[in-house]
């Protein structure tokens, strides 16, 4: 077929699209509903919880996964759309590192040193491992799809930050069930939690975000 | 080429008209695009066996059925280049493990990739992979050049699902080409 005869039958294709970022926003709202399921049917909150809201330390911690979560999702915008300036965006995602590092500091002033390995490695590590990639695997197969109607130029990158973006959802789920809320341990098995979705993300963003 | 300013705020008030359903502005703004983008791939493409024209084309179906991640008021261009690019890295992925393909499974043979290719990545052969509807309306439309309404009419079928048999069919020739 020719390039004439091409443009003229697209011409005639001209059904009215979803603009994109309504269906990212779709894909996460079902991605967050899909976390808070399985969350709630799996762990659900821990039993002190209303005290626990009174600590900025249980505190802290959401405002960590958020902002991983805005970060990721902002990132995953502009990766989707070709041509758009990325670098801003990419660096944001520095935010919740700077936060925790940040945080980490005022809790190795705070606690004697003595504490600081207990604090790190808390009880809670396995269920942190297990439950963040657990709660955030369904939603990251929402986003993924969800970006297949976007045009990432860079399929592994926008799968990596699509698991950091279902690993923001998951790790504020879990947050409210786990009660190690040292900013040490968040740092240690949030992060490894959340990077095992971003590899997840990478490897099959690979394959499905291909166009 | 030159693209001056005047250029693109040409083209975003075609794209955004299009996007309003405006099938004159849509079919101007993707000949003005293919002009664009296959002085782009000429440019990259001297010799290696690629044809520029299969660039353009597979650009066009990108641009079309990713139309709606261009942000309404965001310039137009670096939108377009970035998806031809996209397609040209593509085109030279591919190139490259036909060739190494060829190379595995027909040593001693003299394959000749060039025109293999060609033929391969040609629409009309496409079509024949599609289902029995959407074959008939792409057909209908791209091959014979019949309105949507014509169309309808010819098979029978009632335009909305004219519209979606198009839409689908064209976005499986899109699929089948990001295969290959």
């Amino acid at each position: 077929m020719d390039t004439e005869r091409l443009i003229r039958t697209l011409g005639k294709d001209t059904a009215a699209a979803t603009p994109f970022r309504a269906t990212l926003l779709r894909g996460l709202l079902a991605a967050a509903a899909l976390a808070g399921i399985v969350f709630f049917a799996a762990l659900g909150p821990r039993a002190d919880l209303a005290a626990a809201l009174e600590t900025a330390r249980f505190l802290f911690k959401f405002v960590v996964t958020l902002a991983l979560a805005i970060a990721a999702y902002g990132a995953v915008t502009v990766l989707s759309r070709p041509g758009a300036a990325l670098a801003h965006r990419l660096l944001l995602l520095l935010a919740p590192v700077v936060l925790l590092a940040l945080a980490g500091v005022a809790e190795a002033v705070s606690v004697p040193e003595a504490e600081w390995a207990s604090r790190a490695l808390g009880t809670n590590s396995v269920l942190c491992l297990t439950f963040i990639p657990l709660i955030g695997i369904a939603p990251l197969a929402v986003l993924l799809h969800a970006l297949r109607a976007g045009a990432p130029t860079r399929p592994v990158l926008t799968g990596a930050v699509a698991g950091l973006l279902a690993g923001g959802v998951a790790a504020t789920f879990y947050a409210i069930h786990c009660f190690d809320d040292s900013p040490f341990f968040v740092a240690v098995w949030y992060s490894l939690a959340v990077a095992i979705l971003a590899l997840a993300g990478a490897v099959a963003g690979r394959v499905v975000l291909r166009w | 080429m030159r693209v001056t300013k005047a250029d693109e705020a040409r083209l975003s008030r075609l794209l955004l008209a299009s996007l309003d359903g405006d099938e004159r502005a849509y079919a101007a703004f993707l000949s003005e695009i293919a002009a664009l983008v296959r002085g782009f791939a000429r440019r990259r493409l001297t010799g290696g066996g690629i044809d520029a024209e299969d660039v353009v084309q597979d650009t066009l179906l990108a641009i079309h059925l990713k139309r709606h991640t261009w942000l309404v008021g965001a310039p137009v261009l670096p939108w377009v280049f970035a998806i031809a690019r996209h397609k040209l890295i593509d085109a030279f992925r591919k190139k490259g493990r036909r060739v190494e393909i060829d190379i595995d499974d027909f040593a001693g043979v003299l394959a000749e990739p060039e025109t293999e290719t060609a033929s391969e990545r040609d629409i009309a052969r496409a079509l024949e992979g599609l289902a029995p509807v959407q074959r008939s309306v792409v057909a209908s439309i791209s091959v014979d050049g019949r309105s949507i309404a014509e169309t309808a009419d010819g098979l029978k079928m009632s335009e909305t699902a004219v519209r979606v048999a198009l839409h689908r069919g064209l976005a499986a020739i899109a699929r089948r080409f990001g295969r290959n």
